[in-house]
């Protein structure tokens, strides 16, 4: 019988150990797009990863490189010591969007300004999931929180964070960009987006964040395929794909931007 | 006690006329200190521009953090790497600090940490205190974990005693804490720095550097399962009370035939010292003991004195009583205990002290 081509794989910087995350969450795509650019870089044996509080926060178990868990918003300032005690190290911080808008508001904007030689991997998926669907920083206005049931008011609570756009004004060295991962072509972009990331780091041309917007089916309290529909429709809309700072432009036809008659494919389907 | 002796130690290093602070640099450097994150703060502002200055010129990482939050996150991704790492600051980023410090404790990451007491409570104001006793021998921070904490009294036991910290840190993967003060700091004094061996590069094997071809290393702040965390709290204790057991130290003088001894730490006992000979020359049996670790507490000693007869202990300190409560613990009721001092701003006179000795001794 003839042996069958095998097309898809684990990647090789990802460990054996599940998933805990809920249905059509967006973190194991996530994930999943690092450890392939880990793989793809070769860079499993240099890497160290640094996880944070959220619902990533034991994601040491997931990728098998060298891993440091950091406290709450306090990534980019565990990394800045990392990577000046161990300046070979290819060094992420994995975020979300509590631990780096909120709580780690500021080490995130020195850690950009100082154009830390790191690689930040920003997961926006519009609430504090981790902690039961709190309103976070980027969530968008109207949208209702178990802080807000209401929906967020911009009299009482502001208006969502740009991160990206916000860091890019203070980081002159570095490779800042947003992508989305509500369908395939977007999930490829963002691959794209993440390698860059570390290769900013590596090439050691300056800091690389890759905001990435995520579903949070759980605590937007809708299915998977509804949460993809919406970063579509509404969530683009308020916090546009594409590089905002770039040490390392992409080729036009790569552009992060979301184009028309995307295809529907569903993340799970890669 | 050194501090007294020191006018008569035979000179065999040279010394260098150091401020406190300078001191304290100095002992990291040579101890092999090569990451320094900190923030701006009066009364240990000396300190950080040392370290700016020097710590460059000795191939290693000065850099000026955002705040002492980020400061001691820094100090505990560099320590992760493996370097010899040190913050400093005063009494309101020290507050801020608590944060890490647990942290540190938790994932067994050596660091030391300086506090250059000020006087609070609040954002207070530089002049001198003791007043962050507590928070340097109680935590700071959440959850069950210790510091260990020394108490240097001159500027050289701020050089030795900071060079100490870092073996203790790596002995026991452990932060330490050194508590100076205002007046310590500003204090000029000379200092031998030759008695003590340069330390460069050290390897340690926990620490991640990316896994290579050996298996991957974790450092973690969490345990996983429920079994994790209580495996982990119970190690813990045992290493705070093999800490506990080992690492008490003190200093004692004129403690024999004393029937009330004042127990002072700090920029305080040297104040008292004087005090304390002044009574002796006027014939009260007086002694002085001058705990070095703070914490763990040196009780053993204390109580061992409080048992052989002396009756009085007058604790005199830069603050509202932060240390009678170890105190007590230490002498277990066998002794009167006494307190002198307030919440400091404020330095004593010998005097002031003497006269105290001298009213309680006659009560
Ligand atoms: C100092 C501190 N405050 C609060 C928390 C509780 N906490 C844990 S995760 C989290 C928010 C996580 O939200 P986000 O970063 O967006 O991650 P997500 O779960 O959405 O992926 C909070 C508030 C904490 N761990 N530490
Ligand atoms: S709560 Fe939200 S972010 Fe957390 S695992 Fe579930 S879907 Fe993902
Ligand atoms: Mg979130």
């Amino acid at each position: 019988m003839q042996r069958m081509k095998r097309v898809y794989a684990k990647p090789k910087a990802m460990t054996e150990v599940p998933f805990p995350y809920c249905p059509g969450c967006s973190h194991g795509t996530i994930h999943r797009l690092v450890a392939e650019v880990i793989d793809e870089l070769e860079i499993a044996d240099r890497a160290i990863g640094i996880t944070s509080a959220g619902c990533s926060v034991r994601n040491w178990r997931q990728f098998d490189c060298d891993m440091v868990m950091a406290l709450h918003g306090r990534g980019p300032a565990v990394a800045t010591g990392l990577k000046r005690a161990q300046p070979d190290a290819v060094i992420f911080t994995y975020q979300g969007d509590g631990d780096m808008a909120a709580i780690g508001t500021a080490e995130i904007v020195h850690a950009a300004s100082r154009c830390e030689r790191i690689t930040v991997i920003y997961v926006n998926n519009g609430v504090f999931g981790a902690t039961g669907g709190q309103q976070a920083p980027t969530t968008l206005i109207g949208q209702p929180t178990t802080s807000y049931p209401a929906g967020r008011d911009p009299r009482t609570s502001g208006y969502p964070l740009k991160m990206a756009e916000m860091l890019s004004t203070v980081s002159p060295e570095s490779y800042i960009a947003r992508a989305s991962v509500h369908n395939v072509k977007n999930i490829i972009k963002a691959k794209k987006a993440i390698r860059k990331a570390f290769l900013v780091q590596i090439k050691d041309s300056g800091f690389g964040l890759a905001e990435i917007l995520a579903a949070c089916p759980t605590n937007w309290r809708m299915d998977p395929v509804g949460c993809m529909d919406k970063i579509k429709s509404d969530v683009i809309a308020y916090y546009p794909l594409g590089e905002f700072s770039s040490q390392m432009k992409l080729n036009p036809e790569e552009s992060l931007e979301q184009s028309e008659g995307e295809n529907r494919d569903r993340p799970g389907t890669l | 006690m050194k501090v007294a002796r020191q006018k008569k130690d035979r000179v065999i290093f040279e010394k260098k006329l150091m401020r406190g602070n300078e001191a304290i640099g100095a002992g990291a450097i040579r101890a092999g200190c090569r990451f320094f994150f900190g923030y701006p703060i009066t009364p240990q502002n000396e300190l950080f521009e040392y370290m700016a200055q020097m710590l460059p010129q000795a191939g290693g990482t000065f850099l000026q953090s955002e705040s002492e939050l980020s400061g001691i996150n820094m100090i505990y991704g560099a320590s992760a790497g493996g370097g010899r790492c040190m913050t400093s600051s005063s009494g309101p980023g020290f507050t801020l600090m608590g944060e890490g410090l647990t942290a540190l404790a938790t994932a067994q990451l050596p660091a030391v940490v300086v506090c250059v007491t000020r006087a609070g409570p609040g954002l207070g104001r530089i002049a001198s205190a003791q007043s962050d006793y507590r928070l340097a021998t109680r935590g700071g921070g959440h959850g069950d974990y210790q510091c260990l904490v020394l108490g240097p009294a001159s500027s050289q036991e701020l050089y030795d005693l900071t060079y100490k910290a870092f073996d203790l840190a790596d002995q026991y993967r452990n932060p330490v804490i050194v508590l100076s003060d205002a007046l310590l700091g500003q204090m000029m004094e000379p200092v031998a720095t030759g008695h003590l061996p340069r330390i460069k590069a050290l390897q340690k094997e926990w620490a991640v550097r990316g896994k290579g071809t050996n298996p991957r290393k974790v450092i973690k702040v969490a345990p996983h399962t429920d079994e994790e965390l209580i495996d982990w709290n119970r190690q813990l204790k045992k290493k705070y009370q093999m800490m506990k057991e080992n690492e008490q130290r003190h200093e004692a003088l004129l403690t024999k035939d004393a029937e009330l001894i004042v127990v002072a730490f700090g920029s305080t006992a040297r104040i008292a010292l004087d005090a304390v000979l002044h009574a002796r020359e006027e014939g009260i049996a007086v002694g002085m003991f001058r705990p070095i670790s703070l914490y763990p507490y040196p009780d053993k000693a204390l109580n061992k004195i409080t048992r052989q007869g002396t009756r009085k202990l007058l604790v005199v300190e830069a603050n509202n009583g932060q240390m009678v409560e170890d105190v007590r613990l230490a002498v277990d009721g066998s002794a009167e205990i006494a307190h002198y001092g307030f919440g400091g701003g404020y330095i004593f006179s010998p005097d002031e002290i003497y006269r105290e000795i001298v009213g309680y001794s006659k009560k």
